[in-house]
């Protein structure tokens, strides 16, 4: 028994609690202490609101490099990348026409690692784009889409738009030559639905055209109105959008149970490797107990957990060397390439050639046709396209297997040869011969609007497309062909929209037969 | 009659909906409605009422040897202005396909963005251009010519001095 406490041992109390403090802080954030056993693994993951988006158990197919290459979470890594760089790029660039240039000259010369920041910020976007695009042909050549995951698709597409709109929005704000008229045609794509009311004649009552434009620039030309307008957009709308979208869409893939596989997984991969014991001794029947009040089944239920590893440490530790692997890839280009500034923008003199950023260029090739039919139209088009895939093949045959489905690489390969001819020989022809206009002078202009190099292109995978749904009587044939064609026209007009396409988007061989201006 | 009571249903199923409930659904209703109607309220901000940019009118002085077909761009404007023995014209040099600002040649107009052309009228010779370029009005003052961009005038309107 003590009497009254010295006075000192309060003191000594106090000075051991501030010496344990750190280590409390560390338990008292972390729980479940070190991660060691699965029991702890899996209290590390649900017991983390951020890696909770994960399941517990990751099944060995999706930790396998072929089932994604890391290509989602290399999207997610360059976004992130885009997101710290951004913020800090924001300390110096104001916007507001004239200045922005002048900040965005000063971050380029003045600020200290300023130019670098700038360069990881272009060169993570760029990345991001790409990332993107390739992840959306995996899932799509995988099958991916299928049920349950059909809805995931569909944010995957959102994704997609709002990905491409950031890069768009971003292109304006340095407010040098190349992102005026960048913006001046951007904004009057938007403003393109008046070539087919004008056709109607009916652009004084119905014009959704003039009030895309304006909603967009604040204004009927591009200037200070605009430049904050895509500031908002940039920094503000565009990135909530996103970080709300991935977060539903991260949430989805645990939801819907995890990565595509296929049907013979277990054949497939063999036994479990001897150091994984089973944690559950039958198939649960519920996810987990807050599950026992909710109705029906999610799509873990009665699954056991068979093939499946701890997501601690081996898929933490595989995004997370992913994600590694995409900021060194950043770095480096940052290092080796600078992004491009160009002079003050001068709304009398346009850039010529004025190019959009190169994800847009096939559609800017489109574009030089007609430009509702390429900036909207046609884009219009394949967004709807692929919402619909996911419901229109309903098939099983395939699911989780690269090329799945009937036709298999064999098709794949026919759609790529069809998917590249088609593109470049109307391409061939427009550009040898001309196009309608130059024939037959006085043709109206929706006449032009329907049948151009676009909507061509359009028919022809269309209808190989409906060849391929007869002949296998498979949708998933169709969208195979259509899927690929697309993607191979993309590639095609890009390329020629980059490299063959000079001043008056004439074209040239190379860039270095361009006259000199 | 206790939904509990109906055999096939348990504890846990939602109740069916009855006259009451029926309330709070028109409740949710129209609360909801409120909201999709606050949200396309809030795109009148965005939609500029009155719009920033400057006056296009402006006045030229046409230089006194300017000969016919010779366009004449003032500084900082997109459009040209032409004499001829019938009077002045003013062509908009902003094309009309994406609006990029085209370039006067000796036979008509040629655009740097996508290559269309225009005759000297302003009418489409070649390439993705969907209308002419349109005529500018041109009145003549007592200090010149006053030119402006926002008022469209028919192919061939000209100011006589
Ligand atoms: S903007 Fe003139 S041709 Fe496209």
């Amino acid at each position: 028994m003590s009497s009254a406490p010295s006075p000192t041992s309060g003191l000594r109390s106090l000075a051991a609690n501030l010496g344990r403090a750190p280590r409390r802080i560390l338990q008292s954030m972390v729980r479940t202490g070190v991660p060691r056993t699965d029991r702890t693994r899996s209290t590390f993951v649900f017991g983390n609101v951020f890696l909770h988006l994960h399941a517990v158990r990751t099944h060995r197919w999706s930790l396998r490099w072929s089932t994604t290459w890391g290509l989602g979470i290399a999207a997610a890594a360059a976004f992130l990348l885009t997101l710290v760089t951004g913020v800090l790029l924001m300390c110096y660039y104001k916007p507001y026409p004239d200045v922005a240039y002048q900040s965005i000259k000063d971050i380029h010369f003045v600020v200290p690692t300023g130019r670098f920041i700038r360069n990881i910020h272009r060169w993570a976007a760029n990345i991001m784009v790409v990332a993107v695009l390739l992840h959306m042909a995996r899932v799509f050549f995988t099958a991916a889409y299928r049920k349950p995951r059909e809805f995931n698709w569909l944010i995957g597409l959102a994704l997609l738009a709002s990905t491409l709109g950031l890069s768009f929005t971003g292109y304006l704000l340095p407010w040098d030559q190349l992102a005026y008229w960048a913006i001046t045609i951007g904004a009057n794509i938007a403003q393109s639905p008046r070539e087919v009311t004008d056709a109607l004649g009916i652009t004084e009552a119905f014009d959704p055209g003039g009030f895309q434009h304006q909603l967009l620039l604040g204004s009927d030309v591009v200037g200070d109105e605009a430049l904050i307008r895509f500031y908002v957009l940039h920094v503000m709308a565009l990135p909530l959008l996103l970080v709300v979208l991935l977060a539903v869409h991260f949430w989805r893939i645990r939801k819907d149970g995890g990565l595509a596989r296929p049907a013979d997984v277990d054949e497939r991969l063999g036994p479990p490797p001897a150091d994984t014991y089973p944690v559950f001794t039958e198939a649960p029947t519920r996810t987990y107990h807050l599950a026992a009040i909710v109705r029906g089944r999610t799509e873990a239920v009665g699954r056991g957990p068979e093939n499946t590893v701890p997501s601690m440490p081996h898929l933490f530790y595989a995004e997370f060397g992913v994600l590694m692997a995409t900021v060194l890839l950043c770095l480096a280009l940052a290092l080796v390439s600078d992004a491009p500034l160009k002079e003050l923008a001068n709304p009398t003199v346009p850039e010529n050639p004025a190019k959009a950023p190169w994800y847009f260029l096939g559609l800017q090739e489109l574009v030089s046709f007609s430009a509702f039919l390429g900036g909207i139209g046609i884009p219009a088009i394949v967004l709807l396209g692929l919402g619909l895939i996911p419901f229109l093949d309903r098939e099983e045959r395939g699911t989780g297997l690269w090329f799945g489905g009937p036709g298999g690489r064999g098709l794949v390969a026919q759609a790529v040869a069809l998917g590249l001819a088609a593109p470049l020989a109307v391409e061939a022809l427009a550009i040898r011969y001309g196009w309608l206009r130059e024939w037959f002078p006085d043709l109206p202009q929706f006449v032009i609007t329907l049948v151009n190099p676009g909507t061509v292109i359009t028919a022809l995978y269309a209808a190989f497309s409906l060849v391929l749904v007869r002949k296998y009587r498979s949708a998933r044939a169709g969208a195979i062909g259509l899927f690929t064609c697309f993607l191979c026209g993309f590639v095609v007009l890009t390329i020629i929209g980059t490299y063959f396409r000079g001043p008056n988007w004439v074209f040239y061989w190379s860039p270095a037969l361009w006259p000199q201006h | 009659m206790t939904p509990a009571s109906t055999p096939g249903t348990s504890r846990l199923d939602p109740e069916p909906v009855t006259r009451r409930d029926f309330l709070g659904l028109a409740a949710v209703g129209a609360a909801l409605s409120a909201l999709a109607f606050a949200t396309l309220g809030m795109f009148r901000l965005p939609k500029a009422a009155v719009l920033s940019s400057p006056s296009k009118k402006f006045r030229v002085n046409l230089p006194e040897s300017l000969p016919p077909g010779q366009p004449y761009v003032p500084a900082g404007r997109s459009v040209a202005v032409f004499r001829d023995a019938e009077g002045v014209y003013a062509i908009s040099l902003v094309c009309t396909h994406l609006g990029c600002i085209v370039k006067s040649q000796p036979d008509g107009f040629e655009c740097p963005c996508h290559g269309s052309r225009f005759r000297p009228d302003g009418s489409v010779a070649k390439g993705p251009a969907p209308r002419p370029l349109p005529w500018r009005q041109v009145t003549s003052g007592s200090k010149g010519y006053v030119v402006d961009e926002d008022a469209s005038v028919p192919v061939g309107t000209r100011a006589k001095a």
